[in-house]
């Protein structure tokens, strides 16, 4: 269990997080969701000891994440932030073996090239292992982290924003690995998302933020409410049910119930009573 | 494996020393002298041959390593024991010892030379932690320039004391004056050179950055200062018994790390071999070219070095990964 008991931190001046207390439960996936600036990133930078707050602590089940060795959390916990500069030229495999240094300290056991050759085909990165990670594109780099990260094999997975650089089919191919680690390997993991519906088709807990507090938490039904949105969001979302998968239409401001749907062709198919009601409203509006 | 390259380098370099004995002033001891060399002969390469041969090999190769571990821990290229101030340092210690106590032993300039070197580096440290490009040549100019400084500070403390003329001993490296009983500190490379190699991995790690180096479980500034430590011993000792050797460190591991990658502990004995290869060829050319009389190994490694040091830059500025 991760506990998080009245973090407080500051920028300068600017309180990024502001007494923060938060319970995240085990084998679940938990994303954290927010504006910029919301303190999302900082939150998980404190959970996972990469920043050391003014003052407050985190406890990954009986370790203080302060005060533990950096060694033992590092068997607990993984971590990974989403400004990732390698300038190294290291290979993938290299950068995944990396993962094992906690245990094998670069003395990398049988089992630890098992371990490292699972990662590899979890991110489908076999084709790509002795390329250097400069000869990546930004989402085969991103998926490079990611398999270090599960080499390093631990019970709790942090990730900021995993998503970034990665297109439409990793995305939703890296969100189906995840969820399938909570619930094949019983792991822990906690994500920073932008995309509220990642966050509702693949969490189990979902904790919006907004100015450096935790606003509201719950299941994605508690949080994907158009009134719980405006409050975290600041915008009006429409939020549409399809199949139980609560989906957050935020392309367009209180969309598909605006007043006016884009200029073009007219609607062909879909709800055939409401698509009329509207051709006819364009139609006479351009009359 | 890999390891076929190290094989490979090993005994080209192990040829290449065996023949570079039969190179000196006394014209008496040839290649063909080697083969077996006789009570006399043996003397001459007792004394100075193989003393000299030792300094090149481990010179070369601590440089380079130096270099090497540099690069990697400060996640740049351009950064190096000659441009970042630490050789600068350590010549500035030398005067210092040699100031205060008039008979200064080796050792004492040695271990007086390290804790500036080690001092002058922690500085430089300190001022690439403040840049906000660290990537790139920025660092090198900053290092290029700190470096200067502390070279104008020591000239100018030299100039008070009537000591300039020193200054060139320690500032051109040369083999010309090692001979048996004067080169043996040296030594000390090799074992600083194995704890070096013993921390290789925690050294790549670091240079992936603070937040990598936390998440796998190590203290990145311990780390960093580790490298530091072994960085500025290799360098002083260095410059201590054989004097500066520009670029070496800068252009030998960027030519082994941009065929074989970055990662340290892969890369460092092909960077060892190689550091001590270039500067056996160095030497070599510095005592034909005028024979009898011999151009310092500074000289030749300067002038090489210094062009395959543009060309690193010009290369990076095309666009190619720093």
């Amino acid at each position: 269990m991760i506990s998080v008991r009245d973090i407080t931190h500051r920028y300068d001046k600017q309180v990024v997080l502001d007494e923060v207390g938060l319970t995240l439960p085990v084998g679940q996936l938990t994303s954290i969701v927010g504006a910029n600036g919301a303190g999302k990133s900082t939150l998980l930078s404190v959970i996972s000891r990469l920043i050391k707050p003014e003052r407050g602590t985190v406890f990954i089940d009986d370790l203080d994440v302060q005060t533990a060795g950096a060694d033992a959390i590092s068997r607990r916990l993984a971590v990974l932030r989403q400004d990732n500069r390698i300038t190294a030229r290291l290979s993938v495999v290299d950068l995944v073996r990396f993962g094992r240094f906690p245990y094998s300290k670069g003395r990398l056991t049988p089992e630890d090239h098992v371990v490292v050759d699972e990662a590899l085909d979890y991110l489908d990165l076999q084709p790509l292992r002795d390329r250097y990670l400069d000869q990546l594109s930004g989402g085969q780099r991103q998926r490079a982290y990611i398999a270090m990260i599960l080499a390093q094999d631990t019970d709790y997975i942090l990730l900021d924003e995993p998503l970034n650089n990665l297109d439409m089919k990793h995305s939703s191919s890296m969100m189906t690995l995840l969820r399938r680690a909570a619930d094949d390997l019983g792991k822990t993991i906690v994500l920073v998302l932008h995309d509220i519906n990642f966050a509702s088709c693949f969490s189990d807990h979902i904790v919006a933020m907004r100015d450096g507090k935790v606003v509201v938490q719950g299941t994605p039904a508690e949080i994907m409410q158009r009134e719980t949105l405006r409050e975290v969001f600041d915008m009006d979302i429409h939020v549409q049910d399809l199949n139980g998968m609560r989906l957050g239409i935020f392309w367009t401001t209180g969309a598909p119930v605006g007043p006016l749907p884009l200029a073009g062709q007219p609607e062909t198919d879909g709800s055939p009573g409401q698509a009329q009601d509207e051709q006819a409203a364009e139609f006479a509006w351009r009359a | 494996m890999r390891a076929v390259h190290v094989w490979i380098a090993a005994g080209v370099l192990l040829v290449g020393s065996y023949l570079s004995l039969g190179i000196g002033a006394a014209s008496s001891v040839g290649v063909a002298d080697l083969f077996p060399p006789t009570a006399d002969e043996w003397h001459i390469l007792a004394t100075s041959r193989i003393p000299r041969l030792m300094a090149i090999l481990m010179a070369g190769a601590s440089l380079s390593v130096a270099g090497l571990i540099m690069q990697r821990i400060t996640a740049n290229r351009f950064v190096s024991p000659s441009t970042s101030g630490t050789v600068e340092a350590a010549v500035l210690g030398i005067l210092i010892a040699t100031m205060l106590f008039s008979s200064t032993s080796l050792v004492v300039k040695m271990l007086i030379a390290i804790v500036t070197a080690i001092a002058g580096t922690m500085v430089f440290l300190q001022m690439l932690q403040r840049i906000q490009h660290r990537e790139g040549i920025v660092v090198a100019l900053v290092g290029l320039m700190y470096g200067g400084v502390l070279a104008a500070i020591t000239t100018f403390v030299a100039y008070q004391r009537d000591m300039v003329q020193y200054l060139d001993i320690w500032t051109t490296g040369s083999f010309s004056g090692i001979l048996e009983g004067r080169y043996e500190p040296l030594y000390i490379v090799l074992l600083v050179g194995v704890i070096g190699y013993l921390f290789a991995d925690r050294f790549t790690v670091i240079g992936m950055g603070e937040s990598f180096a936390t998440n796998l479980g190590l203290n990145y500034q311990r780390i960093l200062y580790i490298g530091l430590v072994v960085v500025s011993v290799m360098a002083a000792v260095v410059v201590v018994v054989v004097g500066a050797i520009p670029f070496l460190g800068l252009i030998v591991p960027n030519v082994v790390t941009l065929l074989l990658g970055d990662n340290v502990k892969k890369v460092l004995p092909l960077t060892a071999l190689a550091g001590a290869g270039f500067v056996l060829a160095c030497d070599v050319v510095g005592r034909t070219a005028i024979y009898p009389y011999e151009l310092p190994v500074a000289t030749i490694a300067g002038g090489i070095g210094g062009v395959v040091f543009i060309w690193l830059i010009m290369r990076s500025a095309k666009g190619a990964s720093v």
